[in-house]
């Protein structure tokens, strides 16, 4: 009903190949911008910035950076949580040397570093394919996963063996440290992940997104067009890691405010991104966020949700109670679509605009 | 057809003096002990039609990825355009202007009809990885440009209607004129086809016969197929080549390869 496109009538082609052509998706896009940049730090209490908002938005960020290579490009990584990490250590190492630096710069900048140990990782994806190229990222996961713990120059040779975020400031306002308040980080983190996700956008409906989809979908042909395989899976490595290592920035610097490698950067949180890429959707941005959303802001939902809703549970129940529906949930929506969250939004959009007729 | 898509290059007239485009001379290519072209020779003149026939297993599939550098013959040359070729790469030959289609369809499933043949203007783009980060200003006007010849191969085609659909969804036919499409967004000099009209109705066919004779007209495209369907060989080739096990048994237009004892032999079997 109020979903309708009719009467947008495209006159040019840069109108048709706009990233949200209908009208009323641009209108959704600008109320949720206002509610996350206005409303959400006007309104939301400390609790919801910090313990949904703020994972969810580095989730997403790191998921995004995933999907680039595994949604777009095909090649499975069990990496991303590495790469993490090398963003986290690289932003570290960067603030410390030269604390006089932005250390907005300095998150961003740690992505180029995360970049290069993807791209080095990434060499071997030439030469194998599927499930050998995911072990062969297994490689990167616990190569770097050992060197941030048994490497103490990474760390400043705390006695802790841990990164100690140092506060930072931005205009004279504390961005990073203890000082921080959550609404400053919040908005920082909303700031990185909206341009980056901007950027992930425009890659992917150009040449380039072209290239990495043509890749994945039949790689002989690809070449053919004349697509040299090498350097298309190697960017795609190299952007994707670039996303997992601001990400991982933003995890210690924005979120954790300071932590060790094997807890933060582990298999686990491998498996977790890529659990997030597959049940948003692969080769979809915003599959990224509701994945991310899903896995990120559905257990602290339930945690929060069912003493709220008057269903009191003593602690381990309810602990283990978030797992089985959660797990659930997992299943029966692959079951009800194996292309992820993203697809039933599609899907719920198509439907939308036809309604009440049913094509 | 606008103007912009028939620039490529005029149509050679005179049969008398016909240049040469592709000589393949004594190729030779075996898997370990399997011989898959012996000491096969011919050449394609610019902007003909020249088929390659013969049973299955002959070796036709093969020679086209000789041609298109997927496959490297053990012995024997191949020139394009007057340049005698080393050991190539498919990038290579996509570079110095060979496109092809596939036996069975090799498109980009996940991607719409649009983004396919988007895809075959790759090698025409040149805007860095920079300009595509905003995807505003240079980048975004080479897209709008490339866009605007590819809305010219769809209307060729007559496939605006799937202009938006993902490929994995269309039926076979409508595949196969989409992997057309793709080909002809290289504007490629040689243009290899690998059975196009395989698993099509009558109707099809001829669609896809009227599509193969006006790329070659309109545009002076030379082309090279493989099909099975020998009406539609004999009616749209200029010249025919016969395989058969690997060697060449004949080679000549439609009418001396039909008279042909050997290729009677071939195709019918004869009795020993």
């Amino acid at each position: 009903m109020f979903y309708r496109e009719a009467g947008q009538f495209k006159t040019s082609y840069a109108a048709d190949m706009a990233i949200f052509p209908i009208l009323q998706d641009r209108i959704g896009l600008a109320v949720i911008l206002a509610i996350a940049f206005i409303a959400i730090p006007l309104f939301g209490s400390n609790f919801l910035i910090q313990t949904v908002m703020i994972p969810f938005l580095v989730f997403a960020l790191a998921a995004i950076g995933l999907n680039i290579l595994t949604g777009y490009t095909g090649l499975i990584s069990l990496g991303s949580g590495a790469f993490m990490g090398v963003g986290a250590y690289a932003c570290y190492k960067l603030t410390t040397i030269f604390p006089g630096v932005n250390i907005i710069v300095w998150i961003l900048a740690s992505g180029f570093f995360a970049a290069a140990i993807g791209v080095v990782f990434g060499l071997p994806s030439l030469r194998i394919k599927g499930f050998y190229l995911t072990v062969a990222t297994l490689a990167a996961q616990f190569f770097l996963q050992w060197s941030f713990v048994r490497i103490p120059w990474l760390y400043n040779y705390n006695a802790s063996g841990a990164i100690e975020v140092p506060q930072r400031l931005l205009a004279g306002i504390p961005v990073t440290g203890a000082n921080a308040t959550p609404v400053t980080r919040y908005l920082v983190l909303l700031s990185i992940v909206i341009l980056l996700t901007w950027i992930a956008s425009n890659l992917v409906h150009g040449r380039i997104g072209r290239s990495w989809m043509a890749v994945r979908d039949m790689d002989i042909a690809a070449e053919l067009m004349g697509i040299r395989l090498l350097p298309a899976k190697l960017l795609s490595f190299a952007v994707s890691s670039f996303y997992c290592g601001v990400a991982g920035a933003c995890m210690m610097f924005l979120w954790y405010g300071g932590g060790e490698a094997n807890d933060a950067f582990n298999i686990n949180q491998s498996f977790t991104i890529l659990f997030m890429v597959i049940i948003g959707g692969l080769g979809s941005i915003i599959g990224s966020y509701f994945g991310a959303a899903f896995i990120s802001i559905l257990p602290t939902a339930l945690k929060f949700g069912l003493p709220a809703m008057g269903i009191a549970l003593s602690g381990p129940v309810a602990e283990h109670l978030n797992y089985i529906i959660l797990g659930v949930l997992i299943l029966f929506f692959l079951i009800v679509e194996p292309h992820g969250l993203a697809r039933l939004w599609q899907v719920g959009k198509q439907k939308l605009r036809v309604w009440p007729f049913p094509y | 057809m606008n103007e912009t898509m028939v620039q490529s290059q005029p149509v050679v007239a005179s049969a008398s003096a016909p240049e040469k485009l592709l000589t393949v001379e004594n190729v030779t290519l075996s898997f370990g002990g399997v011989r898959a072209l012996s000491d096969v020779s011919f050449d394609i003149r610019k902007s003909e039609i020249r088929a390659i026939i013969g049973p299955n297993g002959a070796g036709k599939t093969s020679m086209l990825n000789c041609i298109n550098g997927f496959y490297h013959p053990q012995a024997g040359r191949i020139t394009f355009k007057g340049k005698m070729r080393q050991r190539m790469r498919p990038y290579d030959a996509a570079l110095q202007g060979i496109a092809r289609t596939f036996q069975n369809v090799a498109l980009f499933k996940g991607m719409t009809t649009l983004d396919n043949i988007l895809t075959g203007r790759t090698l025409k783009m040149h805007r860095s990885f920079f300009w595509h980060l905003f995807r505003h200003g240079p980048a975004m006007n080479e897209e709008i440009e490339h866009r605007k010849y590819c809305e010219e191969i769809i209307d060729f085609l007559e496939i605006e209607h799937i202009r938006k659909t993902p490929v994995g969804r269309l039926p076979y036919g409508l595949q196969k004129r989409v992997e057309l499409g793709r080909a002809l967004a290289m504007q490629p000099d040689l243009l290899l086809l690998d059975e196009p009209m395989a698993g099509m109705n009558l109707e099809e066919k001829e669609d896809m016969c009227r599509f193969i004779l006006d790329v070659n007209r309109q545009f002076g495209t030379t082309i090279a197929l493989i099909e099975h369907d020998m009406g539609v060989v004999m009616d749209i080739s200029d010249r025919v080549v016969v395989l058969e096990y690997g060697h060449k048994i004949a080679d000549g237009s439609p009418d001396e390869v039909k008279a042909d004892q050997r290729v009677i032999d071939a195709y019918l079997g004869v009795s020993h």
